[in-house]
Order: structure tokens, then sequence, then C-alpha cells
């Protein structure tokens, strides 16, 4: 069968076809870390494979239901339940402003919108799904999104950019972060 | 892996520095060579030489109690374990730090991750425990690969792992992050998340971690600093440790003060040796020029707010022994445990949030109810569909379109979360709407029209 844009298993690129020996060499170590039950490491999987291929597919929950000895849908709940986990790949930098009373008291709403309008994204734009893709620029690069206290309230506002908190944040210091990731 | 550079502010005359003490020295850093060279692990080396119950004893004598949030005395936690019956249990550190208003973990975590270890270890020899895992909030990356780093260099100097120091005690310990959801922070949550379920918290009796923990063994779950302050109980004795603190609250406590203050912060005092005016004028700088206290939330955002103008009439004992009624002041409430209490409010987290008088309180609230709306786990009808509802009515009153009857809707639908609920977020998602209406009702009969009936 010729694919073409109308077939919907066409182009679509599975996740799991990627595994190296090498992932599942890591996958492996990370089991080990729970020897009483092996369903312990769905989480720690999920971060792996999240940090790895940018977001979980369906064969992604595959994969590490199978490898867990688990029904795929012991893994879904956990993509669909927790926030930090994807359905859909974010920008190569992902800008978590923090959203709660500290840090919205500290200015936090004007935060986010003044990191929206440094990467060239619609500030008014709210993502509330869980598991899509936060609001991404069109070349990829950044996503900004809101996320809930991120314990650095003596600090705020806060952004926890990629693994990196950002303190203190001012309209004047914005820019200049944004800077670090272009 | 390294933090990025952290330089503690010089302490204000009234802390103790007990958990901050290392983090606070110029140059001081999270490698176990640092912390070797600061007497790391001297405490561990007595405590091996220590009989277990000795040490539970001690911890019992300290009036250590639970740093997290919910307060209870550290060593009637381990006591509900039977530790000689060759049965598996387990210790799971909750460093799931995410109450709102709460930043004291977060740096033990990134800057001395090597005190937690060592308390840690002297936890597990003490209840005979061969398998501890940290649990870490997944927004703290850089904290869980420090943590794992300092537990890869603790084993391999024999501290952790295969017969620790020639004892013959084993003990492995292995970090586990979470995924951005506030409500593994509860205690049974965090073990369904640790056995890699949906987190929905587990219903009391029969499941207190205790009984029926993690893989239902018996189970404890103690805060990252309650864990850390086991270390100090063993080097300061525990009669000096108690004797910090206050009647039942013993040793040191890290206050987190953060929003309208001069000098937010966390703050190592002495557990009940300030009161709350001390903490906001004189330790934290008081207010910005200008402002006026409006409202404090003593303990993390699930506290009930206290109004700065508040006059509260408690029983304290009288000089004959009878117990009187006292009026006390806001300001001069003590930040412990049973001050807090007998005003209604708790200490919590001793997350403090400071609200000055160019606060609007019905934004304040919504703030709160979008927060619990977002991180309610949906399995109690009552606080799925609740605080979602109190959170569109707080949302509909700032956008303009209050109505009448909104105070007592609000009011009403709190009532119906709280002790209808599995776990505590019940309760941590009605009591500020409560607090809030029940201390500030002129502001919020104002945005919802003035005649106080439906519309």
């Amino acid at each position: 069968m010729t694919a073409t844009a109308a077939d919907p298993t066409a182009a679509t690129e599975r996740q799991a076809d990627k595994v190296t020996p090498e992932f599942e060499g890591e996958i492996d170590e990370i089991i080990t870390h729970y020897p009483v039950s092996k369903r312990s490491a769905s989480l720690p999987l999920l971060h792996y494979w999240q940090n790895h291929f940018g977001s979980v597919d369906d064969s992604g929950i595959e994969w590490i239901a199978t490898k867990l000895e688990l029904q795929p849908i012991n893994i879904y709940e956990l993509v669909t339940f927790y926030p930090w986990f994807r359905r859909e790949a974010a920008g190569k930098t992902i800008i978590r402003v923090c959203r709660t009373l500290a840090c919205a008291m500290a200015g936090s709403y004007a935060v986010k919108e003044q990191f929206c309008s440094a990467v060239g994204l619609d500030p008014h734009v709210e993502h509330h799904a869980f598991g899509s893709a936060p609001p991404t620029t069109a070349d990829g690069k950044f996503s900004v999104e809101f996320v809930e206290c991120l314990a650095s309230c003596g600090s705020a506002p806060v952004a926890l950019i990629n693994n990196t908190l950002h303190e203190k944040i001012s309209p004047e210091t914005i820019p200049g972060i944004v800077d670090q990731y272009k | 892996m390294t933090a990025k550079p952290f330089v503690m502010p010089p302490p204000h005359a009234k802390e103790r520095r007990i958990i901050f003490e290392n983090i606070s020295k110029p140059g001081y850093d999270a490698s176990i060579e640092t912390y070797l060279q600061h007497g790391g692990y001297d405490s561990l080396k007595k405590a091996l030489t220590m009989k277990p119950v000795e040490i539970i004893d001690a911890v019992k004598a300290s009036n250590l109690r639970g740093r997290g949030g919910a307060g209870f005395p550290c060593g009637a936690k381990w006591s509900f374990i039977k530790f000689d019956d060759g049965k598996p249990h387990y210790i799971v550190v909750n460093g799931d730090e995410s109450e709102p208003g709460t930043f004291k973990d977060r740096y033990i975590l990134h800057y001395d991750p090597h005190q937690l270890i060592e308390g840690l270890v002297i936890s597990a020899f003490a209840t005979n425990t061969h398998l501890c895992y940290i649990y870490i909030r997944c927004e703290f990356p850089d904290a869980a690969a420090i943590v794992w780093k300092a537990i890869k260099e603790a084993k391999a100097k024999g501290f952790v792992g295969k017969n620790i120091l020639g004892s013959g005690f084993d003990c492995d310990i292995y970090v586990h992050q979470g995924a951005g959801a506030y409500i593994c922070g509860e205690e049974t949550s965090l073990l369904e998340s640790l056995e890699g379920k949906r987190p929905y918290p587990r219903i009391k009796p029969p499941y207190f971690p205790a009984v029926l923990g993690l893989y239902m063994k018996p189970t404890i779950v103690n805060n990252v600093e309650t864990i850390c302050h086991v270390k100090h109980i063993l080097r300061l004795g525990p009669e000096e440790y108690a004797k910090m603190g206050s009647a039942g609250d013993g040793g040191t406590r890290t206050m987190c003060v953060s929003g309208d203050v001069m000098k937010p912060g966390f703050y190592e005092l002495p557990a009940g040796s300030v009161t709350l005016g001390e903490l906001i004028f004189d330790i934290c700088g008081g207010l910005k020029p200008g402002r006026k206290l409006k409202a404090v939330i003593p303990g993390g955002s699930s506290a009930k707010v206290l109004r700065a103008d508040e006059v509260f009439k408690i029983k304290v004992k009288g000089a004959d022994g009878q117990m009187v009624d006292k009026e006390i002041k806001m300001l001069d409430v003590v930040m412990d445990v049973a001050s807090l209490g007998s005003v209604g409010t708790m200490i919590g987290s001793a997350g403090v949030m400071v609200m000055d008088d160019t606060r609007d309180m019905v934004w304040a609230l919504n703030n709160l109810n979008q927060f619990y709306a977002h991180e309610s786990c949906g399995q109690c009808t009552p606080c799925r569909e609740g605080s979602l509802w109190m959170s569109k009515i707080t949302t509909r009153m700032l956008d303009g379109g209050g109505q009448g009857a909104d105070p007592k809707t609000l009011l009403n639908v709190a009532d119906n979360i709280a002790g209808r609920t599995v776990c505590a977020f019940g309760e941590a998602c009605a009591w500020p709407t409560q607090s809030f209406l029940a201390k500030f009702p002129e502001e919020f009969e104002n945005v919802a029209g003035s005649n106080g009936s439906s519309s």
C-alpha cells in the first residue's frame, strides 16, 4: 500500500522503534532500584523516556508497560495524571513560570506575559489540556507555561527553565535570560 | 552536578543554625570531602556504637516533631513499627516540598545532601531498615542529581550499602522523582506514587503507613528536614536539643517567609522562640515603606489566614494553676505548634506568607483556589468538584461577575469538602476559603454585590 497524506498510519513515527540497546541498558539499570516491585519503576521510566524522546507516545506507553509486565493502561493512567508528562513534544527550551501566591504577588503573571513576548508567543493563549504541548514557538525553540508552586517563594518571582531555576525575575532581566537559551 | 552558588546571609541574632550551620559557611559545597571536613558522618559512627532502641529513645526525648506540615512527634511515629520481627519495612523521605510558601528542603537537598543521607542512615539503623527511598519532586532536577551523586560518594566510603562501616548493617538508598503533582506530598499518595500507581491517597484507617505502607509493609515517612534533625539529636544529645525548643516541640524549626516583607527568606529559629510580630518586623525587616500589615498565612497556603488586627481569646494556665482566659494580639502569637493551634490555625510547614494593605483578598484567595483546583487528585467527589467550583466562583467574582450569594455559596462548598474526603487535601483546600471569608467578609461582599441575596 502506498502511503498517502490521508492514511493516518502513514508518516507516524513510533518512538519505540528508536529504542537502542544502550537506552534499554539504562532502563534495566533503573529497574534494579526497585527490588521489591518493578512496577515502581514506571515513573522513572517515563521520565527517562520523555527526557530522551521529548514526549511519550502510544508506543512508549506500550513499550514501558511490556517492559514492566503491566498493561498499557497502568502507564497511560500515569501519563494522563501527572502534569509533567506530555503526549506531544514541547519546545527545546521550556520556560515554566511559577503561578502560585508568593510569585503572583511578586508579579509572575506579568513575568509570564513578558517571557511569551520575548520569545514571540501570544501571551494570552491559555494552556489547560493535560498532555498537550504548552504553547510553543513555530521554530520549536521555546515553550512557555505556568506551573504551580516551585518552592522558592522567598526569591519570587521564579521560573524553571529546563533544569535551571531563575529567581527574582524582573522585566529588565527577562531579555538576558531568554538570550541564554537562543 | 553542582548547584549554582548560594550565599546564605549572616544569621539574625535570634537564629540558631543547626541544619543550616554548614550551608552558611563560606566555601561549603555538597561534596563528601567537604562534609567530612565538617564532622560529617561522625554522628553515624556514634550511632553504630549504640543500641537501636537507644536512638529511638533519644529521638523521643528530643521532642522532635515532623517538619513537613502535620507536626507529628517523630519518636512516636517510629514507635508504631515493630522493628525486630524480621519482616521488611521501609523509610521514605518526603522531599516533595510543594506546599506554597515552603522552600527549606530545596536548600538542604541542593547544598547539603550528605546531611540528609547521614540522618537517613542513622534513622534506618535505629529502625533496622534496609531499604530507603528519597522522594524528590521533579521540579528539583538538579537536587535529584546531587543527592544521587552524594549517595554514590557515601557508598564508596562505606556509609551506605552493605556492611556499613563494618557494623554488619546493610542499607540501600535510592532517589525517586515525582512528576509535578502536589498531592504526592500527602504521605499515602506518595507511597502510591512510589509503587508506580496513580497517586490517589489511601484511606486511614486502615492504611496508616506505619501499618500498611509501601508495598503494604510498615513504613516511616518523614520530611527531609525532620530526618536531618536526627543527626543533630545524636550530636547534641536529646536533652540539649529539646531544650532549644519549646515544650513538646524540640530543636530548631526552619521558617520560610515570603510575600510583602523587606527580607523574605528562610530562618532557622529555636522552635517557639519568636512571635509572628518578631518574625515579620524584627527578623524579616518589616514591610515595605508606607505599607501596613493586612494578613498572614502562617503555615503554608493550607493554613487558615490570620488578620493583622485580630485579637484572640485563648486559655492559659494562670499563677494558681487554673486555666484563665487571656487576650492576645495576632502579632503576639508564638510561632509553635501549640500557640498557632490555639488561635485556630496551624504552624504546618512554617511557610509564612505575608500580605500588606495593597493586597486584594478575593484575588489572593482566587490564586489559592486555582492552585487547589489544579492539584486535587480527583479521587473524592467533594474535593474534585468543590475545589473547581470555588475556583470558578472566585474567578468570576474577580472578572466582575460577582453575585450576591457568592460568599454564602463559597462557604457552603468549602464546608461540604472539609471532613468528607479520604485525605487532608479536603481540609487544605477548604480552609483558605473558610478563613478568608470569615476574616475578610466585607471584601467578598463588596465584590459579590451589596444586598447579600441571590441575584
